[in-house]
């Protein structure tokens, strides 16, 4: 079926994405090894990321402040969704389990996010703020991640870093345009930054799996310098500052959730689990 | 109303001599583009209906938008998303189209919020079910389609183009609610019920979306004669019965019409009566959903006020640094 669907898609650039997602699942059983259990859990990690960050994005979808915006923020939802079933999927072939198994039928201390994906949508500059920060470090992320030794996850690095630095450009322009609008939105930017400013800190936290996949992961310490020389010239024509303050406990990597999460969760997986065993 | 209205297109000596090019731009079926001149009416009726198609699409964004977050595998969100923002997508290109008329977008935008503009009222139902992803693609984008595509050929250029890219995407459309049916259709008993169930809600709206029937509808006698409009509501009815019956039987859901039945005569599906009230109910703003599609819509759009508002003002402060660089500029030479 999945052949059908691509070979009727209209050939522009509207809609391509859809072709891809259909085709997914056939390209990548096909040159697909197995991952390692580390591996996998590493691949849980970036992929659980890029999930729940789809779902919330994908709520945006007819509510957003312009019609522009109900596209450009599909647009970026649906590549995240693209990446989360790669990474899902290869993790999966440690556990002989599928994407959807892994998305639908874990439970939260099983999930592997960290808390700034799990921040609710909030306000469009609190949607922004969270698109801003975790963009940037995806950025930084998968363009070293190109290099790993495993080639899985180098060729999934190789498309997302592609389709990320359009997100980064993407927030980068609302952070500009917030900031510097109107001063309601000048408040509202200064007061998302600093609401999610506290979940910064967990993203660069290293961990012991990190040691034991030298020249496959990233190394999330490593990347702080390169996320900050980035943001910084943005903040500063945006004439924002790095907010102070507490830095949250964080724990998203050992299943330690938000509060968020767990409703994220329910209403994902509600009709999923309403069937087990049925096909969709 | 009745083909009296239908205009006069042979030269006679009290019209102008734009009308009478106008007139013949029509009769050679060729297109007219906004720099040509038209009879206000003719550019009244178009941007009617294509802010109305244009409303359709915005609207029509929510009932599927329901499920977004509750899609069952990460292949159907996947899509459902791609789906959704192409509705998005194509309500930006017709109201493109609308504006080479002369309508602005904060005018349409408004007398939608407002509720002064009329949109696809099959929106108005809910979707309660995920199968309803399917209904609506298989049924209201494959009745979008059978009305659409002969838009392609309509007289006013802007209009045909966009719909020309719209249909294309439509037809993918429809295909993945004919698949998600099929899945279900293939699938447990309770999946199987809930196709069918869904098909049953969204028959008769599917088929109440090509208007009222030809003795009963106003706006059409004038459209088929400016080529706006190429074929009659009861007969792209009638072509979307005869193309649903085969599809119904490979997915194995029963049509909701008892009186449906083949006739030999026209080689035609005959079908039995439909309820116009409930058509005229919703049309009134009295369907299950009118009033919260509506609400959504407007929510958003206040909602969003203030980013709008921002990208504005940051945008008329870009331009003023930009011209003052400029003037800088000039004055050192």
């Amino acid at each position: 079926m999945s052949e059908q669907i691509k070979a009727d898609a209209p050939a522009d650039d509207h809609g391509h994405v859809a072709v891809d997602v259909t085709t997914l699942d056939a390209e990548l059983i096909e040159g697909a090894s197995h991952a390692t259990p580390d591996i996998a859990e590493y691949a849980l990690w970036l992929g659980d990321d890029s999930l729940v960050l789809a779902q919330q994005l994908g709520a945006w979808i007819s509510r957003a402040p312009e019609l522009e915006e109900d596209v450009a923020l599909g647009n970026v939802a649906l590549d995240l969704i693209g990446h989360a079933r790669s990474l899902l999927h290869y993790a999966g072939t440690a556990s002989n389990r599928t994407e959807d198994d892994l998305a639908y039928w874990r439970t939260e201390p099983d999930f592997r996010s960290l808390h700034i994906v799990e921040q609710p949508n909030g306000d469009f500059a609190h949607t922004i703020a969270r698109q801003f920060i975790v963009s940037h470090y995806l950025f930084e992320l998968y363009s070293r991640l190109r290099a790993s030794a495993d080639e899985t996850l180098a060729a999934i690095a190789a498309k997302a870093v592609k389709e990320v630095d359009y997100h980064r450009d993407h927030s980068t322009q609302w952070v500009l345009r917030l900031a510097q609008g109107t001063d309601e939105s000048r408040r509202r930017m200064i007061t998302a930054l600093s609401d999610l400013w506290p979940y910064v800190e967990e993203i660069f936290r290293d961990d012991p799996l990190i040691d034991r996949l030298e020249g496959i992961a990233v190394r999330p310490s490593s990347l702080l310098a390169a996320f900050d020389a980035a943001i910084a010239p943005v903040l500063a024509e945006a004439e924002l500052e790095v907010p102070r303050g507490f830095i949250a406990s964080g724990g998203g990597r050992t299943g330690k959730h938000s509060e968020h999460l767990a409703f994220l969760l329910a209403e994902m997986q509600v009709l999923t689990r309403a069937h087990p065993g049925a096909s969709w | 109303m009745t083909s009296t209205i239908t205009p006069d297109t042979s030269a006679t000596a009290d019209i102008s001599v734009e009308e009478q090019q106008f007139n013949d731009l029509i009769e050679a079926d060729s297109r007219i583009e906004p720099r040509d001149w038209m009879p206000e009416g003719y550019r009244k009726s178009l941007v009617r209906q294509i802010s109305q198609h244009a409303h359709s699409e915005i609207i029509g964004m929510q009932p599927e938008s329901n499920w977004i977050t509750r899609a069952p595998s990460l292949k159907r969100k996947a899509i459902l998303m791609a789906k959704v923002q192409d509705e998005a997508g194509h309500g930006l290109y017709l109201y493109s189209a609308a504006q080479t008329l002369g309508a602005t977008r904060d005018d349409m935008t408004d007398a939608l919020i407002a509720g002064k503009a009329r949109y696809s009222s099959i929106f108005n139902y809910p979707t309660p079910s995920w199968a309803d992803m399917g209904s609506i693609g298989w049924l209201v984008d494959g009745a979008a389609i059978c009305n659409q595509v002969p838009l392609c050929r309509a007289s006013y250029g802007p209009y045909g183009r966009a719909m020309v890219r719209i249909c294309k995407e439509e037809s993918f459309h429809q295909r993945q609610g004919f698949e998600i049916l099929l899945e279900l259709m293939q699938g447990t008993d309770e999946q199987r019920q809930m196709a069918q169930d869904s098909v049953n809600r969204w028959y008769w709206p599917a088929l109440m979306m090509f208007g009222p029937p030809d003795d009963d509808s106003p706006n059409s006698a004038q459209s088929m004669a400016w080529k706006i409009k190429r074929h009659s509501n009861d007969e792209l009815r009638q072509r979307f019965v005869n193309m649903l019956v085969p599809q119904a039987a490979v997915l194995g859901v029963t049509l909701p019409d008892p009186d449906l039945h083949f006739n030999e005569q026209t080689q035609q599906w005959d079908l039995g009566v439909i309820d116009w009230t409930e058509f005229h109910e919703v049309l009134a703003g009295r369907g299950p959903n009118n009033a919260q599609r509506l609400q959504r819509r407007r929510d958003a759009h206040e909602d969003g006020a203030w980013v709008r508002e921002a990208a504005a003002a940051y945008a008329m402060k870009q331009n003023a640094r930009t011209q003052s660089a400029r003037t800088e500029e000039m004055a050192a030479k």
